[in-house]
């Protein structure tokens, strides 16, 4: 038998829509249109035409998740922390805006901003002095707080101690809920893929290639970290107050583990690094784990198994698979 | 060269447990100089260099740049005062294209303090014309292929250009030479030429003599942790410790 082997090469489209010339005709510009503008109208239109409010919340949490795993999937693939504070975001944010609207009688308009802006400098804060560490113990600090702040809560029975902070006011009506959060997953989505090829995005690369030559280069690594922890921080937050207004409750259970693990199983499925499997990742397991709801506390087996099926046998993931079959062509050649 | 004194160590320590790995190193640097730093595998240089750019904490001692103690500064501050420096091995940002890995140190406070008075152009077209500075052809395609796939040559010369983005006063490079074939070498070390002729002071810590030997206007010995010899390249040549250092071998 003779040898052979895969070969895989661009596609000429792919070279044709590098720089201007993506503009010189119209397969071109679709080449380059189809893959961005198509998925994003497909979030825009299909949650309206779902018939129940259920199927409707389900895509809200869904985007919930996708803003948490798109912090998550930014830290890890810009600055390179690996960052398991989801539920620290998470609930910083959901009480933030919690205790804004019980406290103060804040309404939603007020305390989802605010809330989110307070809850990502919290846990910022919280973050900075761990910032130096790296890899593993960076991780495990991030999952350690938010399982103190919720012990913290259940003990000195703070801001509503296990009961949570009841009846807080709700959002307008189902519209508002389900296009408020898509609206910011989309723009968080899109925001981040464009900060990647930007000076500052190219910086903050660069500390997870080589920190210390960064350092020689005159950066401050720290700043840097804390710039894009804030960011990823921001996201989180947000979903955190807008579960707040969502369920009318912030509660101990916005600190749950659910929310630091969810996002590593869905970068994974949707594809390490691509942002846009972050997104894709929560769409697929989001809905899958609702339906598992009445086994309430296997969710949490049945994001590890994904994450440890795609981990052993499709490292590569939804989205970095796609990617490549689109820009290439694969073929079997003699060698 | 002037007299002017840009960098003042004294008495630089550093232990590592209980290894002395540089012992009560003192030496001036002039402005306009190129100092070379020369001793075997596990004399300390590197670290010495590590002290002086903030990557480690001396164990005491002093270093002063133009007067000022910067003893245990962080690297990135040590940086923006306009000090240098490449490193042994070339690590560059792998998944930035080569040219796209001057962005970097152009972000720095220094850079952009510098570009803002001068008016250079944007960070991208700076970029190129230090790529081009250092060797680069700005009409090939070799400063926008990924970093990860230049050759190690390439590589070297990026190192320097990351220095230069910052507009230092000092640029330390450690083994800038090693690794490089005859030819390679060949053409970096006129590099060096040229830019300390522009009034870039060097150190350098080198293992290959031979071109060091020709660059430097002074040379600094390292054993075991202690500054041994110090003195014009043609004078260290002769020096008995020296030769002992090597264990007597012939070095040139």
């Amino acid at each position: 038998m003779e040898a052979r082997r895969k070969e895989r090469i661009d596609r000429p489209v792919k070279a044709q829509t590098d720089g201007i010339y993506a503009l010189a005709s119209m397969r071109n510009v679709m080449y380059l249109l189809a893959p961005r503008l198509f998925p994003a109208l497909a979030l825009i239109v299909v949650p309206a035409l779902l018939p129940t409010l259920y199927l409707k919340r389900i895509i809200c949490i869904a985007c919930v998740y996708a803003l948490l795993t798109l912090g998550f999937d930014f830290l890890l693939s810009t600055v390179g922390l690996v960052c398991l504070g989801g539920a620290l975001f998470f609930g910083c944010g959901m009480y933030a805006a919690g205790a804004l609207n019980y406290y103060y009688g804040l309404p939603p308009v007020v305390t989802i901003p605010l809330g989110t802006l307070l809850g990502a400098l919290i846990s910022t804060a919280l973050l900075i002095p761990c910032l130096r560490l790296r890899g593993i113990y960076f991780a495990m600090v991030s999952l350690a707080y938010p399982l103190m702040i919720h012990r913290i809560i259940e003990a000195t029975l703070i801001l509503g101690g296990t009961d949570g902070l009841l009846g807080l006011d709700g959002l307008p009506n189902v519209w508002v809920e389900l296009y408020l959060v898509i609206g910011v997953t989309l723009i968080a989505l899109f925001g981040l893929r464009r900060l990647y090829h930007t000076d500052f995005g190219m910086v903050l690369r660069a500390i997870k290639d080589n920190d210390q030559a960064v350092r020689a280069s005159g950066i401050n690594i720290t700043l840097y970290k804390a710039i894009a922890t804030f960011i990823a921080a921001l996201l989180g937050s947000f979903a955190g107050a807008y579960v707040a207004h969502l369920y009318m409750w912030a509660g101990p259970s916005g600190w749950a583990l659910d929310y630091s693990i969810f996002p590593i199983a869905a970068a994974v499925v949707g594809g390490m690094g691509t942002l846009s499997g972050a997104v894709v990742g929560s769409f697929i397991l989001a809905p899958l784990s609702e339906m598992l709801r009445a086994f309430a506390s296997l969710r949490i087996v049945f994001y590890s198994s994904a994450l440890i099926v795609f981990i052993m046998l499709w490292r590569e993931g939804l989205m970095n698979w796609l990617e490549r079959k689109y820009h290439q062509i694969e073929r079997w050649v003699k060698v | 060269m002037s007299e002017e004194v840009l960098l003042k160590v004294v008495d630089l320590s550093k232990s590592f447990g209980g290894v002395k790995a540089v012992d009560k190193v003192s030496f001036e640097l002039r402005r306009g100089e190129v100092l070379g730093i020369i001793g075997p595998n596990g004399s300390g240089k590197t670290t010495l260099v590590n002290m002086i750019t903030g990557f480690v904490k001396p164990t005491s001692g002093k270093v002063y740049y133009r007067g000022k103690d910067i003893t245990g500064w962080p690297p990135h501050k040590v940086a923006n005062l306009g000090i240098a420096r490449t490193f042994q091995t070339p690590r560059p940002f792998l998944r930035l294209s080569a040219y796209k890995n001057l962005v970097v140190p152009l972000y720095s406070p220094r850079a952009r303090r510098i570009a803002a008075a001068g008016g250079f152009g944007d960070r991208e077209t700076v970029a190129m014309d230090l790529m081009e500075d250092v060797g680069y052809e700005r009409d090939s395609s070799v400063p926008y292929k990924p970093a990860a796939a230049l050759p190690h040559g390439y590589l070297k010369r990026l190192e320097l250009a990351r220095c230069l983005a910052l507009r230092p006063e000092i640029i330390i490079t450690d083994e800038l030479l090693s690794g490089l074939t005859v030819a390679e070498a060949s053409t970096i070390a006129p590099l060096v030429e040229k830019l300390n002729m522009e009034g870039i002071t060097f150190i350098m810590v080198e293992h290959r003599l031979r071109e060091l030997f020709r660059l430097a206007h002074r040379v600094i010995v390292l054993e075991q942790g202690k500054k041994i010899a110090e003195g014009p390249p043609e004078k260290i040549l002769e020096d008995e410790r020296v030769k002992k250092a090597y264990m007597g071998a012939e070095v040139i």
